[in-house]
């Protein structure tokens, strides 16, 4: 049996913040966008206000989602497309399958789509015998290295060149090289014969606008235009949270998916489908599938509290900007979606109990509530998991613990006794071995006490 | 209908019942769609026609893409063929119109129109894609191509350089002005692609190291009449 998700993120936690060139390697890697970042907000009239704006358009396509899910269907089978619903992960495969199947096809190429990676798709078009490619190259690389992304939008930045350099060579037959341009320019030439080959093309979406029935596609490589041109067959796999209200919410939308993420002004790409090739146009898919997708992203809406992290556009600001992300990295998260994302969604997708150590996992500094474009309450619901998963499961020791330690400060006088009592017990404690504490103490010592206590020196002050 | 859409618009309806608290804002937000009231808050598309052309000029240089402004559709003409005998073009490919047609007229290299359809290994071993577009965005230095008028959805993507020409007047404020734009020339039936292009093809996967040209084009070139 493998390891608890929580033991095995704490070991492999453990091992990536021990590895210093590798922590220094990726702070490296983020400080470009950090500086492209800040110049971009810079040309904003106002970027709060615009995160005000961004975050109504999601919250209105939010707390509308039957209504606009239904638009949205309307509009897409009017432009000739066809519209799967999906309960699960299970019957998303079985839908993708099933058309693939019927088009006859051998050979799928895909763009990046992290909801594909959410239902294990590839692992089983590959069992059915279909070949598939991933053509992003972040995704490529991953996919030949048989790992999942390290960042779900940059899903190879852990990696260094020569890294890159090698595994080129052993799969792809090609000389070493250190250089970037080099490497990308080998993918390049590689993937173009795939794309004029594939017989379907399968995407995800970033946004699905109700109103026009378009699906929204957002890249920077052109992997993707491609991928929805020349395959006969396009599918477009969508969490059904990607729904927005209006055409023209994307003038807001886009810039700053763009500029919060990556740090530019927009993306490369950003590509609108309504669809399939209508009379009249030169080319495009015969058929055109939208797979919308539920996997418990209702039990999420349930949830009015955290209702807010379906607006989430999956920029990666939040990721980038993580001191947890930036020493663990990726992949301790053992998740889909890394990074405080993540570690607030991740416990409603796939249940508290199992999931509820990675809102621990944080310093709640904040970093990625600021840095949110649709302004999630991300920390908050960190601490918002804690208190759930210790309603729901909870030992007596915790609750007991937490209601007496509520009781206490409620009441002035007892408050400060307990305060000097634990000055008094801290010398003692300090040479104790204290097993309860010991995980956090391995890293750490106890404080001495402050002396005169921090209430003396307040009373001081306000005298 | 399906038993799954059933469902799943079941349990959505379930879970509205209860209303989620309006998110935490830093101001109070006029009313208004988000485009219309957040288009001031957004980067700017120029005061009027100059504040306009010189900020599309500034951010196609700073996307490292090209800009030639000529006077006319002759000149125009002339700027491609110019690029085309640099850069030893053997095979140029392009869609009909009005604009497209003039310029790439009299090339030093083959031309050849895909509108009717076209075969996929030919067209990618095109050393340029020729196109028209809907409109220009000063606010982000896009252009929006369609599938409808721009040749489909290849041409601006596959060939590995992607030359447009365009008039002056074709250059709008900002990303809204653009989708109104587009929605006011299709009416209902809007083309089945729709795409705004910003700069030449780009990745930085590696090292996070812009490198142009990953799987799009590596050059891209506008050339603006008037
Ligand atoms: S939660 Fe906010 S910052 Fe994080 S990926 Fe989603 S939209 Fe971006």
């Amino acid at each position: 049996m493998s390891p608890a998700p929580r033991d095995r993120f704490l070991e492999d936690a453990a091992a990536a913040t021990a590895d210093d060139p590798q922590r220094g390697f990726l702070r490296g890697a983020l400080g470009g966008y950090y500086a492209s970042r800040d110049v971009q907000k810079a040309r904003y009239r106002d970027w709060e206000k615009a995160r005000d704006a961004a975050a109504l358009a999601k919250w209105t396509a939010v707390n509308r989602l039957d209504r606009n899910l239904a638009r949205f269907e309307e509009a897409f089978v009017r432009n000739g497309g066809v519209v799967h619903w999906a309960r699960d992960a299970a019957e998303a495969r079985a839908i993708i399958l099933g058309i693939c199947r019927e088009a006859g096809a051998r050979s799928v190429i895909k763009s990046k789509c992290m909801t594909t990676e959410e239902i294990h798709l590839n692992d089983a078009l590959e069992a059915e015998g279909f070949g598939v490619v991933e053509s992003d190259l972040g995704e490529f690389i991953q996919q030949l290295r048989k790992e999942p992304p390290f960042h779900f939008v940059f899903p190879c930045m852990h990696l260094r060149r020569d890294a890159i350099s090698e595994l080129f060579g052993k799969h792809l037959g090609t000389p070493p090289t250190d250089s970037p341009e080099e490497l990308t320019m080998i993918a390049r030439r590689h993937l173009r014969d795939l794309y004029l080959r594939a017989d379907i093309g399968i995407s995800g979406a970033n946004f699905l606008v109700a109103e026009t029935g378009q699906v929204s596609i957002t890249e920077n490589e052109g992997n993707a235009r491609l991928t929805c041109a020349l395959p006969r067959v396009h599918i477009a796999l969508a969490g059904i949270e990607k729904v927005i209200e209006r055409l023209d919410d994307l003038a807001v939308l886009l810039p700053m998916l763009a500029t919060a993420g990556a740090g530019q002004p927009m993306t490369c790409y950003n590509t609108l489908y309504a669809g399939p090739r209508r009379a009249g146009e030169a080319d495009g898919p015969e058929a055109f599938h939208v797979v919308l997708l539920d996997n418990r992203r209702t039990a999420l809406l349930a949830d009015p509290e955290q209702r807010d992290a379906l607006h989430c556009i999956r920029c990666g600001a939040c990721l980038n900007v993580c001191p947890i992300f930036k020493n663990i990295g990726g992949f301790a998260y053992g998740t889909t979606y890394q990074g405080p994302i993540g570690s607030v969604i991740t416990p409603h997708l796939r249940g508290l109990r199992n999931w509820n150590h990675l809102s621990g996992a944080s310093s709640l500094c904040g970093a990625c509530t600021e840095a949110c474009p649709v302004r999630i309450d991300l920390h908050h619901h960190l601490l918002r998991n804690r208190r759930n998963a210790v309603r729901a499961h909870g030992g007596w020791a915790d609750r007991l613990f937490h209601r007496a330690f509520g009781w206490v400060i409620a009441r002035p006088r007892l408050f400060s006794l307990g305060g000097r009592l634990f000055r008094a017990a801290l010398p003692v404690l300090r040479r104790l071995p204290l097993p309860y504490l010991r995980p956090w103490l391995r890293t750490r010592t106890l404080p001495e006490a402050a002396e005169p206590s921090f209430r003396q020196q307040a009373k001081e002050v306000l005298r | 209908m399906s038993a799954a859409r059933e469902t799943i618009l079941g349990r959505i309806a379930e879970a509205l019942r209860l209303a989620a608290p309006r998110p935490h804002l830093s101001s109070d937000v006029p009313a208004g769609t988000p485009a219309k009231v957040g288009k001031a808050w957004l980067p700017e598309g120029g005061d009027d026609e100059e504040g306009r052309l010189a900020l599309l000029e500034a951010n196609l240089g700073k996307l490292r893409a090209s800009l030639v402004r000529v006077p006319d559709a002759p000149a125009a003409a002339a700027a491609l063929a110019r690029l085309a005998a640099e850069r030893g073009w053997k095979r140029l490919a392009l869609h009909r119109g009005e604009l497209t047609e003039t310029v790439a007229r009299g090339l030093p290299c083959e031309t050849w129109c895909v509108d009717d359809g076209f075969d996929k290994d030919r067209l990618e071993a095109c050393d340029a894609g020729l196109t028209a577009c809907e409109s220009l965005v000063a606010q982000t230095g896009s252009l929006l191509v369609s599938s409808a008028s721009n040749g489909g959805r290849a041409l601006s993507i596959l060939p590995h350089v992607h030359v447009v020409v365009a008039r002056r007047q074709q250059v709008l404020p900002d990303l809204e002005a653009a989708l109104a734009d587009a929605r006011a020339r299709h009416g209902g039936a809007l083309p089945s692609m729709l795409g705004f292009i910003t700069g030449p093809s780009r990745t930085g996967d590696i090292e996070r190291i812009l490198v142009l040209g990953a799987h799009g084009p590596k050059e891209l070139h506008v050339i603006l009449i008037g």
